[in-house]
């Protein structure tokens, strides 16, 4: 763009050559980056509803187990299945929940900078890391070994699984609870304990509910840590306390190992199934963590 | 003298008293509970060594360092677990050279280049991928994409034959459930994981430091390799490793894709084993050293994961510690 | 016991904007009963002392004001009055605060016990995430109340000391946070009144408010002085003079040679000798404006 007459041409258009092209490179590599991961998932979801949406029936998801190298596969299937996650995933979330929840009040509200409470806050994030399958090794270890396979095993590994994320999501969202809460509380007489209670953590609850809505839709995903605990069968079983037990996920994936194309179709529909409750969770969990944020300004 | 104050307000005579209730024993014990749970974290640990540790200890004292032979061989007596560490190392490798480029990509385009608004739906998406569970990647690795690959693999194969190292590396033998099949699903697994964190660690280099880039007139890649770069590389390295961590303990996925065959070799298109993977194929028909062997191979697991999640979290933590400071 | 009449009148009867001094009345003072005695207070976070050697008495029925530069303690020591300065980590007292003569820092004393009685107002309004209704209710019932009428009536009862029962009666379930700041600190006096406590701290409780809702605080201030003790810190000096019984300036004091800074109480008085008749130079170099 000329600028004066007599001087000099003030060149303002963008960098040329290299510099230019370099930067165009590295921002379509970006946006590339981004469509390779839309693809699989894309393949996943699309190949898994096309597969499984024909399988699903209410007798599917309810109706007890007929032997794999039986077709047509949308009669019965999953329905053991189905109460085993159920009644496993929730008594894993009924222990995991509120050990993690009293967890992250610990960090938070009594151990401040200590050393204690910054070591433990530190093995709570490695421990996130371990894998799930040495949680199963671990309650077979210390709890089937002696007591044998039974949905409350179970319960216990997915409940390893799940506390450190709790104890993480939880203390995350108590940071966030303005101190001026607090004080409120106290100058009115209240114990800490009592401030916890009735004003801190009801004021971080729709955090403190959407995490442990993540953490549920992840224990109810996993298979690995159920493998030694709860020796998948395919018969129902509503006791969760005793005797060995199945799930979606560990069905699904005896289902994928079979040569025979009907528990194969039976495996798909579980798999619609089961992505179907943790995608739902995530929603739920979204829109709770959405309506609070609304909430506690 | 006014009137006395209210008769139930503390006068001098019963003041004293009356100030001195004794800390409620609920908040006491409160605390306690508290305390506890937060320990519950470390005892699990431990316990999860000891325990293991004990039901692996038929392994570790008859093998001794045979424990790291070559040789898987349930039915003659040998246990040797070279094959899986092998796995999982070279499955782990490929994922994260996979992953490693997309996931920083992704959190620089999210970063750097995208505006807020669209920032949500990719972020949705990430999180899409994150949710899929484990053995639903698998199912569909072993049912749709490993018999897709294989055709690919037979491909390449026959393309490389006779190149020397690309020969040995991507030539015959060929199958779809390979150790190149399952570290490209983990590869896809460990991506949310390695964005999430990167974004995170990205998204805390002061924005002065890149408006000084900009004020320079760098154009953005420059700003991204002279301003973020530097105070997030460490961050970022704590992000990889955390992903490295989760590569190598991923069960179910590679156990269904990873071919199921102990074998130590550098054709990535051949079928391979993992340590999680045989501990979970095998657990169930597994007896005496057998079965103290996979337990073992699990406390070997445990063991390197729990050394990559220290170093990793203790460089995300210094990193950041150090911003902070600066 | 008769009250000489000017004290009252010069008192009560104060135009809101100027104290007006009558001239040659003597200063005659004729306290209440002694709510706190100070006694050469110093308080320290961790190794950094924050307010050396305070000294000083509250008296009932009155509002005592505490002004001062940035840094100069006056809200450290306002928080000494109802132990809150237990909850800062490394913080301690030296010297002994005496509430209607019992040590407040003696060692079975409950804290607990000690804000059910000296309550506290902040600086920002900070209501709970919960109804208006629940927010007054929240002392009364971790006092052990829980017969609903009764909170019903201590609910009305204290919103109509705040002044604020008219605007909200109609909406007690609505959320506590969506009332404008005026209102809100309203809430938060009302919060603080429903315990029925026998002193009434505030720490600068207008300085979030515009001056609509300030001039609200204050008329509030005024009738509240019947029944409770008062004591407040604040920044504006017309605000002081506009409410104030006595007022206590603090002042910062700096050691040259160690280089540490440390609050003290520079003098203590009725407000209208304080304003117009400093003794100490200090008082006269901020109430006249030209420092601080």
């Amino acid at each position: 763009m000329a600028v004066v007459a007599g001087q000099q041409q003030v060149d303002l258009r963008e960098a040329k050559g290299w510099r230019r092209t370099s930067n165009r490179i590295v921002t379509a590599l970006m946006v590339t980056a981004f469509v390779v991961v839309l693809i699989p998932l894309g393949f996943v979801l699309v190949t898994t509803i096309a597969k499984g949406a024909s399988i699903i029936s209410w007798s599917f998801l309810t109706s007890g187990p007929i032997p794999a190298n039986v077709a047509p596969a949308n009669v019965g299937g999953m329905g053991p299945a189905v109460l085993g996650t159920i009644e496993i995933t929730a008594l894993a979330t009924v222990l995991a929940v509120p050990l993690g929840i009293l967890g992250a009040v610990y960090l938070n509200e009594y151990g401040g900078k200590n050393w204690l409470a910054a070591l433990i806050g530190f093995f709570s994030d490695v421990m996130t890391g371990v894998p799930s399958i040495i949680m199963g090794l671990f309650i077979f270890s210390i709890w089937v070994v002696h007591f044998g396979f039974s949905g409350l095993a179970g319960a216990f590994a997915l409940g390893c699984l799940m506390l450190p994320i709790v104890i993480r999501s939880t203390y995350e969202m108590l940071r966030l609870v303005p101190n001026t809460l607090r004080e409120g509380s106290y100058a009115l007489g209240a114990s800490k304990a009592r401030v916890t209670m009735t004003v801190v953590l009801p004021a971080a609850i729709g955090g403190i509910v959407s995490g442990a809505l993540l953490a549920v839709a992840r224990a109810a995903g996993e298979t690995a840590p159920l493998l030694f605990t709860i020796l998948i069968v395919t018969a129902a079983n509503p006791n969760v306390f005793s005797g060995a037990n199945t799930s979606l996920p560990s069905q699904i994936f005896v289902n994928a190992s079979s040569p025979y194309t009907g528990a194969q179709d039976r495996g798909w529909g579980a798999a619609l199934t089961l992505i179907a409750i943790c995608f739902i969770l995530m929603i739920v969990a979204r829109l709770v963590t959405a309506r609070f944020a609304r909430y506690s300004r | 003298m006014s009137t006395v104050a209210r008769a139930d307000q503390a006068t001098p005579a019963g003041s004293a008293r009356a100030l001195s209730e004794r800390r409620p024993l609920g908040d006491r014990g409160f605390q306690v509970l508290a305390l506890a749970c937060g320990l519950l974290v470390l005892v699990i640990l431990v316990l999860i060594a000891v325990s293991t540790t004990q039901q692996a200890s038929s392994w570790f004292t008859t093998e001794g360092l045979k424990i790291f032979a070559r040789t898987w061989d349930p039915a003659t007596g040998q246990f040797g677990a070279l094959s899986f560490i092998y796995g999982t190392a070279v499955t782990a490798i490929i994922a994260l050279v996979m992953a490693v480029p997309v996931s920083i990509g992704i959190a620089l385009l999210l970063t750097e280049v995208v505006p807020y608004r669209w920032s949500r739906p990719i972020v949705y998406v990430i999180d899409l991928l994150a949710v899929v569970p484990s053995v639903v990647w698998g199912l569909w690795g072993i049912l749709v994409f490993a018999p897709w690959l294989q055709h690919i693999y037979t491909d390449i194969a026959s393309g490389v034959n006779g190149i020397p190292i690309l020969d040995n590396l991507f030539g015959q033998p060929v199958s779809g459930a390979s150790f190149f099949t399952a570290g490209v699903i983990l590869a896809f697994m460990i991506t949310p994981i390695v964005t999430s964190l990167s974004r995170e660690v990205i998204a805390t280099v002061p924005a002065i430091d890149k408006e000084g880039a900009y004020a320079l007139g760098a154009t953005r890649w420059e700003m991204i390799r002279g301003a973020v770069w530097p105070h997030s590389q460490g961050g970022v390295v704590g992000a990889v490793l955390l992903g490295l961590g989760r590569a190598m303990g991923e069960t179910i996925a590679a156990a269904l894709v990873i071919g199921s065959s102990p074998t130590i070799t550098s054709h990535l298109f051949a079928p391979g084993y993992d340590m999680p993977a045989v501990i979970a194929n095998q657990f169930g028909e597994s007896y005496g050293v057998f079965k103290a062997g996979l337990i073992g191979i699990g406390v070997l697991l445990f063991a390197f994961t729990i050394i990559i999640n220290v170093i990793a979290r203790g460089v995300v933590e210094r990193s950041a510690r150090r911003k902070r400071g600066a | 016991m008769d009250q000489p009449e000017q004290n009252v009148v010069t008192n009560t009867q104060l135009p809101k904007s100027q104290v007006e001094m009558t001239p040659g009345t003597p200063a005659v003072d004729t306290p209440d009963a002694t709510v706190f005695d100070a006694q050469k207070v110093s308080c320290y976070y961790s190794s950094f002392r924050a307010v050396t050697d305070v000294s000083l008495s509250i008296y009932e029925h009155e509002i005592t004001a505490f002004i001062g530069p940035s840094g100069c303690g006056k809200t450290t020591v306002l928080r000494t009055l109802n132990r809150m300065n237990d909850l800062v980590p490394g913080a301690h007292v030296e010297g002994d605060v005496k509430y209607r003569g019992a040590s407040l820092y003696h060692k079975d004393v409950s804290p607990i016990a000690v804000r059910r009685r000296i309550g506290m107002v902040f600086q920002k309004p900070n209501p709970f995430p919960k109804s208006i209704y629940d927010n007054i209710a929240y002392g009364p019932r971790i006092n052990g109340q829980h017969n609903k009428g009764k909170l019903d009536e201590i609910v009305e009862r204290s919103l109509r000391q705040a002044a604020l029962w008219d605007e909200v009666k109609d909406r007690l379930k609505a959320s506590g946070l969506g009332l404008s700041g005026g209102q809100a600190q309203r809430l938060c006096i009302a919060r603080t009144l429903a315990v029925e406590p026998d002193v009434v701290l505030m720490d600068e409780p207008c300085s979030a408010l515009d001056p609509i809702a300030t001039g609200a605080i204050e008329d509030l201030m005024r009738d509240l002085k019947a029944k409770y003790t008062i004591v407040i810190v604040t920044h504006n000096m017309q605000q002081a003079t506009r409410v104030s019984d006595r007022t206590a300036f603090y002042s910062v004091l700096r050691n040259e040679k160690s280089d540490t800074r440390t609050g003290v109480l520079v003098e203590y008085g009725r407000t209208e000798q304080i304003f117009q008749d400093p003794r100490d130079s200090r008082t006269q170099a901020y109430v006249t404006g030209r420092m601080g």
